[in-house]
C-alpha cells in the first residue's frame, strides 16, 4: 500500500482556456490547433495579416460560433451549450452593436434588460459617465461621432461587468485622440483585474497595453508568448514569420 | 485515395447509373406504347401517365430527402450531408420540370386545356418553386457554413409545408383523376398497367440515384480542387 | 422561464421602439396596401365581376403583400452595426430572441392589417357588420403561422444579396395554405354562411400556426449557431 500523497491545493484554472481550436468546413480550414490561456489582468494581443483568422478566433472565444474541434472553457467550465456562461464575456468589435435610432442610454438600458441586471438606470448612468458620454447620453447614436460611438460600445460591452473582454480591431476608423481615449479606458479596466484578448492588424496602438503578444498566420500561431520589452524586436520577428 | 479521386470515381459511377436509368426510361417508353393495353376512356394520351406520375413522386421524395438531410446536417454538421442535399435538390428540380412539361402534354388532349389547378399538378408546381428558391438561396450565400445552415432550414420548412399545401389544395376542389393506384381497398389498375407503372417508378428511382451520385461526385471533386484555407 | 420571457419581451419592446422612432417600414407597408387596393379597384371590370365575389381575394392578397413588406424590416435593423451579434452574445437562449422578434413582427403585421381593413371597407363599400369578429379571428389565425416563417426567412435573407427579392421568393409558397383557408372562410363569412362550414378551415389554419411556430422556435437556434 503506497503512502498517501501530500495534499496540494487545487490549481486555479485560467480564466479563459482554449485548447486545440479548429474551425473548418470540408477542406477549408480557418483555424487549426489554436490554444490560448488567459488570466485576469492580462492583455493578449493577437496580430496577423487579413484573413489569418483573428476574427474567427474571437467569435469562437465569444461563443458566437462553435469550433469544429477543441473547446473553450471559462473559469474551468465549457462555454459550449451554456448560455449563462456568456455573461462572463464582453465583445467589442469595429461594429458597434448599437441601434442608430436609439440613444446611447436607451441602447444600454436594452442591454441591461437583456442581461437581467438589477438597478439598471444607475448602472447605465455610471457606465456612460465613465466613458465620458454623460452629456450626449440622450442623443440618437446616429448623431454621435465615430469616437463617441466606440466609447458607447465600450460602455455597452462592460455594462454587465464581464471578467473577459474580447476586442476585434477596436481602433478601426478612430482618430488619434479617440484612440488614446480608448486605450486609456482599457488600461483602467486592466488595472481593475479584467482580462483581455485584443486582435488587431495594427501593432502600435495596443502595444503598451499588451502583456502577451501572439502572431496568427493562416489559422495557426506563428509566434506566441509573453510580450518582450522591445516593439522593434517584435516587429522584426513578425515580419520574419510573414515572409518566412 | 485523395478526395479528388473519390469524387471522380463517384462521378463515373453516377454517370453509369444514369446511363442505365436513361436506357431504362427508353424501355419504359417502349413497354408503355407497345406492351400495355390502351385505357378505355382516355385513349392513347393516357400513356403519358407512366412518365408523369413517377416523376411527380420522385420530386416529392427528393424534397423530403432534402429536408431530412438538412435536419441531419443541423444536428451533425457534416459537410457531406450538405453536398448530398444540394445534389438531391438539383435532381429534384430536373424531375419537377419534367413533370411540369409532361403534365400539360397529357392535359391538353385529355381535358382540352394546357393547365389545370388540380391537386397533383399544383403540388408539383409548389415543389418546383421550393427547389428553385433553395437553389437561388444557395447561390446568394458565399460562406459555405452559412450556406449549409440556411439551406438546411429552408429544406426543413419546405418539407413540412408540403403536406399542408397538399391538404389545402385537395380540399379546394380538383380535376385530376382520382389517384387510381393508391386506393386502399383493391388495386384498381389492371395488372398490365400496374406492372408498367411500377417499372417506371423503379427506373425513375435509378435515374434519381444516378443523377444524385453524379452530382455528388462532381461536388467532391470540385471541393478538392477548390481553395483550401478559406475563412 | 422567467428569464426567457424577460429577454423575449425586451427584444420585442426594443424592435417596436426602434420602428416607432423611424416609422419608415410601417408607413411604407400601409401606403403599399392602400395602393394595392386602388389598383385592384381599377383592375376590375365592374360589369363582369361583382365586388362581393372579388372581395375576399382582394383583401387577402393585399394583406399578404403588405405583410411580406413589413417582415423585411425586422432584420434589416440588426444588420446595421452588426447588432444581431450583440443579441447573440447575451446570456439568453436563441429561441428567446426569435420569440421577441416574432412578437414584434406580429404587432407590425397586425397593425398594417388593422389599418388596411377600414380602407378596404371604404374603397370596396363592403358591409362587414356581423362578420367582423369572424374576419378578425381569421386574420389572426392566418397571420400567425406565416409571420413565424417570415421571421426565420428574414433572418437568413438579410445576409444575402438581393434580400428584397429573396424574401418574397422563399416566403410566398408558405402563404398558399393560409391564403386558401382565409379566402374560403372570408367568402363564407361575407356570404352569411353558418359557422359549421368554416370550422374545418379554421382548424387547419390553427394547426398550421401551431406546427410552424413550434418548428421555427426549434430551428432558430441551430440556424444562428455558426
Amino acid at each position: 500500500m503506497t503512502s498517501p500523497r501530500p495534499q496540494t491545493p487545487a490549481a486555479v484554472p485560467p480564466l479563459l482556456e482554449a485548447c486545440g481550436l479548429e474551425r473548418r468546413f470540408g477542406a477549408a480550414r480557418a483555424l487549426r490547433g489554436v490554444s490560448l490561456s488567459v488570466n485576469p489582468g492580462e492583455c493578449h494581443l493577437v496580430v496577423g495579416p487579413n484573413g489569418a483568422g483573428k476574427s474567427t478566433l474571437l467569435r469562437l472565444l465569444a461563443g458566437l460560433a462553435r469550433p469544429s474541434a477543441g473547446r473553450v472553457t471559462i473559469e474551468g467550465a465549457p462555454l459550449a451549450g451554456d448560455p449563462a456562461r456568456r455573461r462572463l464575456i464582453g465583445l467589442l468589435s469595429h461594429q458597434s452593436h448599437l441601434y442608430d435610432d436609439l440613444s446611447a442610454a436607451e441602447n444600454l438600458a436594452f442591454a441591461a434588460r437583456l442581461y437581467g441586471l438589477p438597478d439598471a438606470p444607475a448602472a447605465v448612468r455610471d457606465r456612460l459617465a465613465a466613458v465620458g458620454l454623460a452629456e450626449r447620453a440622450s442623443d440618437p447614436v446616429r448623431r454621435l461621432s465615430r469616437g463617441m460611438v466606440q466609447r458607447a460600445a465600450i460602455a455597452r460591452a462592460l455594462l454587465h461587468s464581464p471578467l473577459l473582454l474580447l476586442l476585434d480591431e477596436p481602433y478601426t476608423g478612430l482618430d488619434p485622440h479617440s484612440s488614446d481615449q480608448v486605450t486609456g479606458l482599457l488600461r483602467g479596466e486592466l488595472a481593475a483585474g479584467r482580462a483581455m484578448v485584443l486582435a488587431s492588424h495594427d501593432v502600435h496602438e495596443a502595444w503598451d497595453l499588451a502583456t502577451h503578444a501572439h502572431v496568427l498566420v493562416r489559422g495557426s500561431w506563428a509566434l506566441t508568448g509573453p510580450r518582450g520589452p522591445s516593439l522593434d524586436d517584435f516587429l522584426r520577428s513578425y515580419r520574419a514569420v510573414l515572409h518566412g | 485515395m485523395t478526395e479528388r479521386d473519390e469524387g471522380r470515381r463517384l462521378t463515373r459511377r453516377g454517370l453509369r447509373i444514369s446511363g442505365l436509368g436513361l436506357a431504362g426510361l427508353a424501355a419504359v417508353y417502349l413497354v408503355a406504347l407497345r406492351y400495355t393495353p390502351v385505357e378505355r376512356f382516355q385513349g392513347l394520351p393516357q400513356k403519358i401517365f407512366y412518365l408523369h406520375v413517377p416523376a411527380a413522386w420522385s420530386a416529392l421524395l427528393a424534397f423530403s430527402l432534402v429536408g431530412i438531410a438538412g435536419a441531419l446536417y443541423l444536428w451533425l454538421r457534416d459537410p457531406r450531408l450538405d453536398l448530398f442535399a444540394e445534389s438531391i435538390a438539383e435532381a429534384g428540380l430536373v424531375f419537377s420540370c419534367v413533370m411540369l412539361t409532361t403534365g400539360p402534354l397529357w392535359g391538353k388532349p385529355v381535358w382540352g386545356t394546357w393547365w389545370t389547378w388540380d391537386a397533383r399538378l399544383t403540388l408539383t408546381l409548389m415543389l418546383f418553386f421550393l427547389f428553385l428558391g433553395y437553389r437561388v438561396l444557395r447561390g446568394a450565400i458565399q460562406e459555405p457554413g452559412e450556406r449549409a445552415r440556411f439551406s438546411a432550414v429552408v429544406g426543413i420548412l419546405g418539407m413540412v409545408l408540403v403536406p399542408f399545401v397538399h391538404l389545402s389544395v385537395y380540399l379546394f376542389r380538383t380535376l385530376h383523376p382520382q389517384p387510381i393506384v393508391l386506393k386502399p381497398s383493391e388495386p384498381s389498375l389492371p395488372w398490365e398497367m400496374l406492372r408498367t407503372l411500377l417499372l417506371s417508378v423503379g427506373v425513375y428511382t435509378v435515374l434519381l440515384i444516378g443523377f444524385v451520385t453524379t452530382r455528388y461526385g462532381l461536388g467532391r471533386a470540385a471541393e478538392a480542387e477548390g481553395e483550401r484555407d478559406v475563412r | 422561464m422567467g428569464d426567457f420571457l424577460r429577454a423575449a419581451l425586451a427584444v420585442a419592446a426594443k424592435d417596436i421602439r426602434v420602428e416607432h422612432r423611424s416609422r419608415t417600414a410601417l408607413v411604407a407597408a400601409v401606403a403599399f396596401a392602400a395602393l394595392v387596393l386602388v389598383i385592384f379597384n381599377f383592375a376590375r371590370e365592374p360589369a363582369a365581376v361583382s365586388r362581393e365575389a372579388l372581395a375576399p381575394s382582394v383583401l387577402w392578397i393585399t394583406f399578404s403583400f403588405a405583410g411580406v413588406i413589413a417582415l423585411n424590416r425586422s432584420f434589416v435593423v440588426e444588420r446595421e452595426n452588426a447588432a444581431l451579434d450583440g443579441l447573440l452574445l447575451a446570456p439568453v437562449s436563441r429561441s428567446a430572441i426569435f420569440l421577441g422578434k416574432y412578437l414584434a413582427n406580429l404587432v407590425f403585421v397586425f397593425t398594417v392589417e388593422a389599418v388596411t381593413l377600414p380602407l378596404f371597407v371604404l374603397f370596396f363599400g363592403m358591409d362587414l357588420t356581423g362578420s367582423l369578429p369572424g374576419i378578425g379571428l381569421t386574420a389572426v389565425l392566418a397571420t400567425a403561422g406565416f409571420v413565424a416563417v417570415g421571421t426565420v426567412l428574414a433572418a437568413m435573407t438579410v445576409r444575402t444579396r438581393f434580400a428584397e427579392l429573396m424574401l418574397p421568393l422563399l416566403l410566398l409558397p408558405f402563404l398558399v395554405p393560409p391564403v386558401i383557408g382565409a379566402v374560403q372562410v372570408t367568402a363564407r363569412l361575407l356570404g352569411g354562411r353558418p359557422v359549421s362550414e368554416i370550422a374545418g378551415w379554421l382548424l387547419i389554419l390553427g394547426l398550421y400556426d401551431l406546427v410552424f411556430v413550434t418548428l421555427c422556435l426549434m430551428v432558430f437556434p441551430p440556424l444562428m449557431d455558426e
